[in-house]
Parts: structure tokens; sequence; C-alpha cells
């Protein structure tokens, strides 16, 4: 089970925690023995220059499917219990959290390691694109990083977990 | 024979903003059946879209909404979206 969401709003880091850790009868979830976590801020520099504005643009559609496409990933990789992917799009400012991801395991190396790989692949495989504002007005897009492909890549491409 | 689909085409980040509109409906010639012969076609419609294909600034591609190889096939109807490399998380 997995909850996929794209949202201008802001995050409610606490709410979703409560969530996920909620079944479906409003009761406290007992089977889950830990959650991995990765929030993700809006650093206030970019290049070494302060901005006042990150905006997050996406691919209406592709996002959500990739988005379940990588949770379901997850899934087979690892014992979930549940997953939570939220990224926001639209103007954020510095410090604003910017994506969640959350993995509810029995133990915590499953927990771990699915939180990992959620946020590597989100970052290289969901249609999503950044673009700074600085102090003087100016914008740009951000460039893709090869740290990044480099660590998606090294959760491999194909179902099974790595030796 | 029944008038060929038009092709759905969405641009983002700075391709959209160099092309100067993020969502369109064209159809290209006949014999226009890959991601790579698309984007040929699409250089030849204008300053904007040179300047959005034409550099050495790496693009990506989905067809109906799934990454896809310059060499992969497009059919009348599809949707075809062009971005660069995504930056998200």
């Amino acid at each position: 089970m997995a909850t996929i969401r794209v949202q201008h709003d802001p995050i409610d880091v606490g709410a979703e925690f409560a969530a996920l850790m909620s079944d479906a009868h409003g009761n406290t979830r007992t089977d889950i023995g830990g959650i991995g976590s990765f929030i993700g801020t809006v650093r206030g520099t970019a290049k070494g220059r302060p901005i006042t504005e990150m905006a997050l643009e996406h691919y209406p559609g592709m996002t959500e499917r990739a988005l379940s496409a990588i949770a379901d990933q997850a899934a087979a990789r690892w014992n979930l219990l549940a997953t939570t992917l939220i990224h926001r799009v639209g103007p954020m400012a510095p410090g604003e959290t910017i994506v969640l991801v959350l993995a509810a395991s029995p133990h915590r190396a499953d927990a771990l390691e699915a939180t990992a790989f959620l946020i590597d692949w989100l970052k290289t495989k969901a249609p999503f694109w950044k673009k700074e504002t600085f102090t003087d007005g100016t914008h740009s897009w951000v460039d893709a990083r090869e740290t990044d492909e480099a660590a998606a890549a090294r959760w491999g491409t194909e179902p099974g977990h790595p030796a | 024979m029944a008038e060929p689909r038009p092709l759905r085409l969405l641009y983002f980040s700075w391709l959209r903003e160099r092309i100067g509109t993020g969502e369109e409906e064209l159809t290209p010639p006949p014999g226009t059946d890959t991601v790579a012969a698309l984007v040929a076609w699409l250089r030849t419609r204008g300053p904007g879209y040179e300047a959005a294909f034409g550099t050495t600034a790496p693009v990506r591609c989905a067809i109906n909404q799934d990454f896809a190889q310059p060499e992969a096939t497009i059919a009348p109807g599809d949707e075809v979206a062009f971005f660069p490399p995504v930056t998200g998380g």
C-alpha cells in the first residue's frame, strides 16, 4: 500500500507519519517495527549564490505513474508494510519541505534501504524540474547531476535485491 | 483513407520556454515515425524549436508517459513529451 501524491500545499510530515501508522479503521498499526524517512528541503544557495525561490514543474499524469512504479519496485525488493511518496510542486521558499519519503517495515534494514532506493530513483526517474530564482531576480533551471545518476544506478535496473 | 490523427506534443522546463508553448497538436509529414525523425522535423519549424532541440544540452523524451529512446517508434495520436533530464527530489 503506497500513498503517492503531488501537491502545491506544504507537506505536513507529522500528519503523514500519523496517516502511515493508522490502519483502515483509524487504529494504530502494530505490525510496523520501523519507518525510514527522507525529508528533502529547499537549500538557500545554488552555485554559491543565495536564492529567493525554488519552483517545481512536473508532468501531470506521468509523474504519478512514475512514482507508483518506483513504489512498486521498492515493494518488490524489500519487505514493506507501507510507503509514502509526496512531492511538492509550484513555488517554494528556502527551508521548506519539497519531498517526503516514508518506508515502513517490520525491521529497520528494509525500511532504511528502501528509503534510500526510493529517493535515489525518484531523483532520476520522476519527471520534475527545478527552477531557482536568485536575489537579483534572475532565473536558472537546475542541471541534472551525474552523482544522482550514479546513486540510482547502484540499485540496478532489474527486480531482485542486489547482492 | 482516414485523416491521420495528430500527435499531442508536450514540452517542459526550458524547452517549453524556448518553444513558447507547453502543448500543441501537430501532424508531422508521412514517414516521421521515430523520436529522432520527429525532432529533426520539429527543428525546421522555427527558431524557438531550433533553440530547444539544436543545442548540445541533453533532451529526454517520453511516449505516452513512458521514457523513450531516439529510435523509439511513434504512432499517430501518441502523446510525445520532450524535457531536460529530471531534477526532482
